[in-house]
């Protein structure tokens, strides 16, 4: 066996993986000037629109100049209240997953059918909540799109809560209950406090991923011109309105429209990272 | 204990002195800032059975993994002075480590069969470097396992997964595929670790006959496995060679105090 | 039989033994146990809800397209005529769209991912990964809609200005393949939601790849090494193969995503209701059509066939996450050892 670099079969080996090796290297790089050149555009554009009066003013008409006031209202009123109404019962149903669901069917049928939500189509959230309450009440509301934002946040609070959960050692539940607590108990005062942090983490998690939802706000909250705190009623919100205007033909909204994208962007990426840091130091 | 150990020795015969095929020269290996192989110098004879032996963390699959530079893959580990083979150091030769490697054939603790079948196992490393016509693959193929103890059991289930074959198999085929590229030296870390007591005896039946035509390094936690196989033997301790000699003799009249220690278990 | 107990819990000395049914416990025990059993309930019904949503949506959909399932049976599917004005709706248009849009991003994105996750865990440096791991996550968090508005404001223009006359120079020459690239030059249009769907999709499946490839044990590929394999030898005909099954799931699961991803696509997909070959021509997806006309539907039947594009959509999307779930729940489970 000719085990010299003259072996033409080892020499055509090593090109080869010199060629895979750079294309590889490539890939990464051109994965990374992607993302570089997405987060370039958004901070270019963001300074320019970003001012104080992005957060002082409301949603103007075409051809005026404005702020996205009532837009970011709306967006947290309904951000924070999806993740009021989700947050519970997430940890709950995965409490139900990681503490009682050894035995039967309904955890892992549960497990599995939570997966697949996690990554379902959000306009199809969207409809669902249309269907169901928008068009039984006849009308658009910050509620319903509330309510969508709850159903996108239910999943990933199911997924950590069940994830972190299952990471606390038996030992510890064994020896709350060999001090006489209750199941009850051992799960709320033992397991939640030792995987609090990885179960916040996971609510983190969450507002990022619905802080930028646009989809399932499309037919259940609408958009609202004005300021308005009434949640019976459509509710501005910031991406459908960085929809509305990005797709119009006027300056001042396209510019609006960056400063929106910008903001939602720096909070998300805020969220991930605090998230994970979080998470890391624990 | 000691009588044991007699007996497995016993029907050693003395060989004559050796050309030395590997010879290591003030080797020291460190992961990251631990100091794990402390100047050793040895020389591995050729054609014979070298067993390393010593307690956990004693430095011997360390010591193994330098001789085909295995520790490459792994950034925080280096090795600084000599591994001369063929009158070359390997560990700074110019040529490409792949084709040092191919000439020294490694066999895990556990049974590591690629996913694909066990005649594309035995090809695999044959194919890197020579271009064969299939009836001469063929033919090699089954010289490998011939030689592994292993044709007669898979000769008909060629095309099969590696998997399917039980572990002793397994490691067999693993072996097979080690000497299928016709390496000079083979290098055994801990191979029957994870094999029942008739498979550990099959190998050892191996290893017996495969030091006809090779070198053999074994590396071994069993130090009656060692007085059975081993021709040689190396006691290391915390990361240095203690002692270095004939198997029978190591193991019936040990040169030094540690070495006896270990051997009779007085630690270990 | 037990003893007595008093009121806290305690045994009485000398009292005679009794039974202690459960209205005999001391009332602290008693409410343990009722605790016990609320909680258990309480986070059961709360699982169970989680379990029903998929029906529930399944449901709600079928309902609400009820009237546009009755009006065209099947042939809603093969229809490409798209008429609110004659009422005369067809799913064809957008089930093409969709599909040719998540076509075009997997086949850019599976291998840029595979390259990506090759550097990750064979080439990269030891502290380049974590970093690099994070930026691709951060790809992944970006919502959508900033996909959507680069990829109209930024992307689109360029690309209109400076690649496609390039490939309609190059590629618009070949007799077949020209009919993918022909049309006037707009930026917008299948093709560019194609690729801004792929750079979406690119970190989840670089996240499933990259974890997968480091679940192949050490030793195995050492085993490869130490008979002479060059780096890509050892992942192309090891670790792939040992990872095989999670691969294909983590490619599903970039699927299902690119398949229901609306606002990136909604930009740049053009909004046309027309078939065409040609990439550069604009289409429609499933979720941009809902995007840019559900709020405006006029008439039930019009709001019945989109929620019916809307119930195509989840049946398929449901199908392809169900499918990469089971071959990733496979793969943790044999670990790659079956070929």
């Amino acid at each position: 066996m000719n085990l010299s670099e003259t072996n033409p079969l080892f020499r055509r080996r090593r090109r080869l993986n010199a060629v895979m090796m750079t294309v590889s290297t490539g890939a990464l790089l051109f994965g990374l000037f992607w993302l570089l050149w997405i987060l370039g555009v958004l901070l270019y554009e963001g300074a320019n629109a970003l001012r104080p009066s992005l957060f002082m003013e409301m949603t103007p008409p075409p051809g005026s100049d404005g702020g996205l006031a009532n837009a970011i209202f709306g967006s947290v009123m309904m951000a924070g209240a999806g993740t009021l109404i989700g947050t519970p019962i997430g940890i709950l149903a995965g409490t139900y997953l990681a503490e009682y669901g050894q035995r039967g069917w309904l955890a892992p049928a549960t497990r599995f059918i939570n997966d697949v939500l996690l990554s379902a189509p959000s306009i199809v959230i969207g409809l669902f909540v249309y269907s169901f309450y928008v068009a039984q009440v006849r009308h658009f509301s910050g509620w319903a799109g509330a309510i969508a934002l709850a159903i996108i946040v239910i999943p990933v609070v199911v997924r950590t809560t069940d994830d972190m959960l299952k990471l606390v050692p038996n030992s510890l539940r064994e020896a709350a209950a060999a001090l006489g607590a209750p199941a009850w108990k051992v799960v709320t005062m033992v397991c939640y406090r030792a995987a609090r942090a990885g179960i916040v983490t996971g609510v983190l998690l969450a507002i990022a991923r619905v802080a930028g939802e646009t989809a399932p706000l499309l037919f259940t909250a609408l958009n609202n011109q004005f300021w308005s705190s009434d949640m019976n009623k459509p509710m501005a919100n910031l991406p459908v309105v960085i929809f509305q205007f990005a797709m119009s033909p006027y300056e001042d909204w396209h510019r609006l429209a960056w400063g929106g994208a910008t903001l939602i962007t720096l909070l998300v990426l805020g969220i991930n990272i605090a998230a994970r840091s979080l998470f890391s130091r624990k | 204990m000691a009588s044991v150990m007699q007996a497995a020795v016993a029907d050693k015969a003395m060989q004559p002195p050796l050309a030395p095929k590997l010879r290591v020269r003030d080797l020291n290996f460190y992961y990251g800032s631990f100091h794990a192989i402390k100047r050793v110098n040895m020389e591995i004879p050729e054609k014979r059975v070298t067993a390393f032996i010593g307690p956990s963390g004693c430095g011997k699959s360390t010591l193994l993994r330098t001789f085909n530079r295995m520790f490459e893959l792994y950034p925080e580990q280096r090795a600084e002075g000599e591994v001369i083979v063929g009158g070359e150091n390997i560990l700074q030769s110019r040529r490409d480590v792949s084709l040092i490697r191919a000439n020294i054939g490694m066999v895990f603790q556990k049974p590591t069969p690629f996913p694909m079948s066990i005649y594309d196992n035995i090809a695999f490393g044959v194919r890197l470097f020579e271009d064969l016509s299939r009836a001469r693959m063929d033919e090699r193929v089954e010289w490998a396992l011939t030689k592994a103890a292993l044709w007669k059991e898979v000769k008909d289930k060629l095309k099969q997964s590696g998997h399917s074959l039980s572990g002793g198999q397994q490691q067999r085929l693993c072996i097979a595929r080690g000497i299928a590229v016709k390496p000079e030296v083979l290098l055994l870390d801990e191979p029957c670790s994870a094999l029942d007591p008739i498979s550990t005896a099959k190998v050892e039946e191996l290893i017996h006959e495969l030091k006809a035509d090779y070198t053999v390094v074994i590396v071994t936690h069993n130090m009656q496995q060692a007085a059975r196989v081993s021709d040689f033997t190396a006691y290391m301790y915390l990361g240095e060679l203690i002692e270095f000699g004939e198997t029978n003799q190591i193991f019936l009249k040990p040169g030094k105090q540690q070495t006896e220690d270990y051997i009779t278990g007085r630690f270990g | 039989m037990s003893f007595a107990l008093d009121n806290r819990g305690l045994p009485i000395a000398g009292a005679p033994a009794v039974d202690v049914a459960n209205n005999q416990r001391p009332p602290m025990l008693r409410n343990n146990a009722l605790m016990d059993a609320i909680f258990k309930n309480l986070t059961r019904f709360f699982a169970f809800l989680v379990f029903s949503l998929l029906a529930a949506i399944l449901v709600s959909l079928v309902i609400g397209s009820s009237a546009s399932l009755q009006k065209y049976g099947f042939h809603f599917l093969f229809n490409d005529k798209w008429d609110p004005v004659q009422e005369d709706f067809g799913a064809l248009v957008p089930i093409y769209g969709t599909l040719v849009t998540s076509g075009i991003a997997l086949g850019i994105a599976i291998p840029v991912s595979f390259g990506i996750s090759l550097f990750l865990t064979e080439l990269s440096p030891a502290w380049l990964r974590r970093p690099l791991g994070t930026a691709i996550e951060m790809l992944a968090a970006v919502p959508s809609i900033i996909y959507g508005m680069w990829g109209l404001f930024v992307f689109a223009p360029l690309f209109q200005q400076y690649a496609q006359p390039l490939i309609l120079k190059t590629l618009g020459n070949i007799p077949l393949v020209k009919e993918l690239f022909s049309g006037p030059p707009m930026g917008i249009g299948m093709l560019t939601a194609g690729i801004i769907l792929a750079v979406m999709v690119i970190p989840f499946i670089t996240a499933v790849m990259r974890d997968v490839f480091e679940l192949v044990p050490p030793m195995l590929k050492e085993s490869a090494y130490g008979l002479g394999s060059t780096t890509w030898e050892v992942v192309w005909r090891v670790v792939l193969p040992y990872t095989k099954v999670g691969v294909i799931g983590g490619i599903m699961l970039g699927l299902g995503r690119a398949l229901g991803e609306t606002m990136a696509v909604t930009f740049v997909i053009g909004n046309a209701h027309q078939l065409s070959a040609s990439l550069f021509a604009p289409g429609n997806s499933i979720a941009s059509a809902l995007a840019n006309e559900f709020t405006e539907a006029v008439g039930d039947l019009y709001t019945s066939a989109l929620i019916e594009l809307g119930l195509i959509l989840f049946v398929i999307t449901t199908i392809v996450l169900a499918l990469s779930k089971l071959l990733l729940m496979q793969l943790a489970k044999g670990e790659g050892e079956r070929t």
